[in-house]
């Protein structure tokens, strides 16, 4: 079942919670929406879901081709898993998963025998079978989560949708959850939307990743895509650290604080201002300048606890850097605090303000 | 998890406060004394006033003045008024509380004020302005004289200013517990196919029954007590338009001392009742509360 959400707007007051904002999913996809708080894209999210609705004459829904703008959330048949679970705190986990298939219209419902047995497989599915008699106040966060989505899955949806499913929870918690929600995914193969403010969860579950901000679609690619070719600074910078120099371009150069490279993008004679991101593991310590374009900083801080090396230096122009070595590269350096070193940049993403010069 | 709720349990029944509050034995004991002492004059002994005179001339004396036909029409007045101002308030608190809690609109604040108006106001003002607005003199007078429907000194008026004066009971209770709870588990039960009417009777319902069973418990207390908004409305007609509060004080100036302090002891086992289903509703109420405020701060892990 394909998802597409297309030219949807949605004011909340005088504030544009979106605006012109287009999102297509292939059936059988996991997308996730990123963005930070007030991007949007849990009001995309509902919009799809039909929890709420795009201001009038202002997009469309459709889910596996059918126009459903006007349909209410009822008859779009989505499975939708809240933040905070959203369990029906007076029944039991067995209750909660069946409440979709017994407020079925009598003709459509099933038998006690066949709801019975539906409830025992989605309890064996989220792996939680020796709880269906508890209620969720008795429930762990991690389990409750994982009933909500055997609730949402018991009525057969047709997408899922997934609202900041473990923002509520610890960060052990919601590493286990990420992956079990991979495998899941792999195994029921239902099209999927997740919304998350943590690009390390989007970047890892998701097939593909679409940014969000202000309203504002910035990006959609895998996530191989959207991290190696970041479409613009935000993006760039919502996707991990990076090192911000600020600067202009003139003449096939860009001169970034500190450093100056080659700039091909714009040979123009003309200077606009623009800026250089660079992610700390692009950036390379030597002692001595080796012919290529960097600058010279001194060592201020060394954390070496963590999978990588972590360096604060200060440049010789003030401003401060972060880079991150390997633990080999960081003993073979034999750096300590004070040292002055030479900086090397290996990669430098360019932004340009466009509309200047 | 289980335990911590079992222990927070037992720790709320046992009232224990935390040990930091430490004023001397004397402090605690006096205001101990002094609380005890004030509700013993002013609240047990006038209670024990009103048995000792109610069998004052003995069992029989006792249930022939309330068997007598005016105290059972009395009586039977009371019951009938409780029966529809209790039903009316709660279908009116519920859907207040629905719609001031789950959803956005105009006039929102304005109304959640109003709501609170029958408690600001005297309830003889309550009283008066129905006979301004339904009595003979009043707007509606005429009309209502010409097409034969009488309100005041009849027991629709009866029944209105009990409904006016009780009306915010139900819909207190409710709101502020419909808004800690949040519309998610109603969202919840949409998204799952739910229509409208399963999602307020599957979900909603439960989740606030005993917040509304306190509040038709409060309700249902002041319905039968009322006196002064109809005092105004009724007319003291004997038999009639007379409710056990007002028969109460009819008996008291005719001297009937028995008689008057024989229905008084209904009124106050009424409320003994009331005061015992309260406790046991507000203990289950808090609970609701309390795992609502849980769930908003998404506490246990």
């Amino acid at each position: 079942m394909s998802i597409e959400a297309l030219g949807i707007s949605k004011h909340f007051g005088a504030f544009a919670a979106l605006k012109d904002v287009s999102l297509r999913v292939e059936t059988g996809e996991l997308v996730a929406l990123l963005g930070p708080s007030g991007s949007g894209k849990t009001t995309l999210l509902r919009i799809i879901s039909g929890l709420e609705k795009a201001d009038a004459g202002a997009g469309m829904v459709r889910l596996h081709g059918e126009d459903v703008t006007t349909k209410g959330v009822g008859y779009r048949r989505v499975g939708f898993v809240f933040q905070h679970y959203a369990l029906f705190r007076h029944m039991t986990v067995f209750e909660n998963i069946a409440f979709g298939l017994r407020v079925k219209r009598r003709s459509q419902r099933a038998s006690r025998q066949q709801i019975r047995e539906k409830v025992e497989q989605l309890l064996r599915l989220v792996q939680l079978e020796w709880l269906a008699g508890r209620y969720p106040a008795q429930l762990s966060g991690g389990q409750r989560q994982r009933i909500a989505l055997a609730r949402a899955l018991a009525i057969e949806p047709q997408v899922l949708l997934l609202d900041e499913p473990f923002g509520a929870l610890d960060a052990k918690t919601r590493q286990e959850l990420r992956r079990w929600l991979r495998r899941l995914h792999a195994e029921l193969h239902v099209t999927s939307v997740l919304v998350t403010h943590d690009q390390e969860e989007a970047l890892e579950v998701a097939d593909r990743v679409a940014i969000m901000n202000a309203g504002r679609m910035e990006q959609f690619g895998t996530p191989a895509e959207v991290f190696h070719h970041p479409a613009n600074e935000f993006v760039m910078n919502f996707l991990g650290h990076v090192n911000v120099f600020h600067g202009r371009v003139e003449g096939g150069r860009a001169i970034l604080g500190p450093m100056e490279i080659d700039y091909s993008g714009r040979p123009h004679a003309t200077t606009v201002p623009a800026r250089g991101l660079v992610r700390p593991y692009d950036l390379e310590i030597e002692h001595h300048p080796n012919g290529k374009p960097g600058f010279a900083a001194t060592v201020c801080h060394i954390n070496s606890a963590g999978p990588r090396v972590k360096i604060d230096l200060t440049a010789e122009s003030g401003e401060a850097v972060h880079v991150e070595l390997a633990h080999e590269r960081f003993r073979a350096l034999a750096l300590e605090a004070g040292q002055q070193v030479f900086v090397v940049p290996r990669e430098v993403n360019v932004f340009v303000d466009e509309g200047q010069g | 998890m289980a335990q911590r709720t079992l222990r927070r349990k037992i720790e709320r029944f046992l009232w224990r406060k935390p040990r930091a509050i430490t004023e001397p034995l004397v402090v605690r004991w006096t205001a101990i004394a002094i609380t005890f002492t004030f509700i013993g004059l002013f609240l047990v002994l006038p209670l024990a006033a009103i048995f000792t005179q109610a069998l004052a001339s003995g069992l029989t004396a006792y249930f022939r003045s309330l068997w007598d036909t005016d105290t059972l029409s009395a009586i039977r007045l009371t019951l009938i008024t409780a029966a529809v101002a209790v039903p009316v308030n709660l279908v009116f608190g519920v859907a207040a509380s629905w719609a001031i809690a789950k959803f956005e609109f105009l006039g929102k604040s304005v109304l959640t004020t109003l709501i609170d108006l029958p408690f600001a106001v005297s309830p003889v003002i309550s009283g008066t302005i129905y006979v301004l607005f339904f009595g003979l003199h009043g707007y509606l007078g005429p009309w209502l004289k010409a097409h034969n429907i009488e309100i005041v000194f009849a027991v629709p008026g009866i029944v209105l200013a009990t409904v006016f004066v009780t009306f915010p009971f139900v819909a207190r209770e409710l709101i502020p517990l419909m808004q800690a709870q949040g519309t998610e588990e109603e969202e919840a039960a949409l998204t799952l196919g739910a229509g409208g009417w399963q999602t307020f009777a599957r979900v909603t319902l439960p989740n606030i029954k005993w917040g509304l069973i306190y509040g038709v418990i409060l309700c249902n207390a002041r319905a039968m007590g009322e006196f002064g908004a109809v005092s105004v409305i009724s007319g003291h007609i004997r038999g009639l338009t007379n409710t056990m509060p007002l028969h109460v004080e009819i008996l008291y100036n005719e001297y009937n001392f028995v008689g008057a302090f024989a229905v008084a002891s209904l009124l106050t086992v009424v409320a003994m009742i009331t005061l015992v289903l309260k406790s046991f509703a507000e203990w289950k109420f808090k609970e609701e509360s309390v795992q609502a405020a849980e769930e908003v701060e998404g506490l246990p892990q």
